[in-house]
């Protein structure tokens, strides 16, 4: 899926990485917890997340994820906009809240089945 | 045979917006060594979890990462209070986290299971009262 259909679908706007909303998404992970997000590798992820500090961005920076969608009218810190800019990632925001965001990608096509175990 | 690449950081314990800087830096350096991607994941998801530990538990330390020819190599030293038991520390979902950190997305008691599950080998050391040392390595070929 591509990130601008996820933009679409979430009726979501773009906070940092317009330039990038062209480059697709493979599979998605949503929670609140960094570490449960840190547990599995996916490949090209987009993050659901209703949390808002840095170390949303830095955790999807070490995972290598594309896109961070913020959930329940969430909006991210200038800080933390600027340091998804630096690391190439796509911000957006929408006002549905978790369940229903992640409802409406997976029915619109982005199953979470890619998921693969970290140690080869 | 070169000498192993080493790259070593103090880490904030009084700062967790800026905690997980050191292993964005290592990132950016295994990138510029041209390691393969997975095995930069690996160290720097590893690096990252210890990293965010010694901000919650520990007051901060340092980390040195080193380069071999055959694996990369992260060692986490801090001077904090210590794992009384480390085989319960393991356990996933076990956490002293305090409520404060679980708000911040932490403290779901994966963190030393993760960084397990990411390397071939860690090794803990620690005694109550004085600090731990935590040693890691990635295998490279």
């Amino acid at each position: 899926m591509k990130i601008c259909t996820i933009k679409e679908l979430l009726d979501a706007r773009v906070l940092a990485g317009e330039e990038r909303l062209g480059n697709h998404v493979y599979s998605a992970c949503g929670s609140d917890m960094m570490s449960d997000v840190l547990a599995y590798v996916k490949d090209q992820a987009v993050l659901l997340t209703g949390l808002v500090n840095t170390q949303v961005i830095r955790t999807a920076e070490m995972m290598d994820m594309v896109c961070v969608v913020f959930v329940r009218s969430k909006t991210p810190t200038p800080e933390m906009i600027s340091l998804a800019e630096e690391s190439g990632l796509v911000l957006l925001a929408t006002d549905k809240r978790m369940y229903e965001a992640c409802g409406i990608l997976y029915s619109g096509g982005l199953v979470s089945n890619k998921v693969k175990k970290a140690t080869v | 045979m070169s000498e192993a690449l080493s790259f070593r950081f103090s880490v904030d314990g009084e700062n967790f917006t800026s905690a997980g800087q050191a292993s964005v830096q290592v990132k950016k350096n295994l990138r510029q060594l041209g390691l393969d991607p997975e095995i930069i994941r690996r160290v720097s998801i590893a690096m990252y979890e210890g990293e965010i530990n010694m901000v919650i538990h520990a007051g901060g330390g340092v980390a040195e990462v080193k380069v071999a020819e055959e694996f990369v190599e992260i060692i986490l030293e801090d001077h904090g209070p210590g794992i009384a038991d480390i085989e319960q520390a393991m356990q996933a979902g076990f956490s002293t986290a305090p409520d404060k950190i679980r708000s911040l997305g932490f403290g779901a008691g994966m963190g030393l299971p993760n960084m397990k599950r990411y390397t071939d080998y860690m090794d803990i050391e620690s005694k109550v009262g004085e600090g731990t040392r935590i040693t890691m390595r990635v295998n490279i070929t």
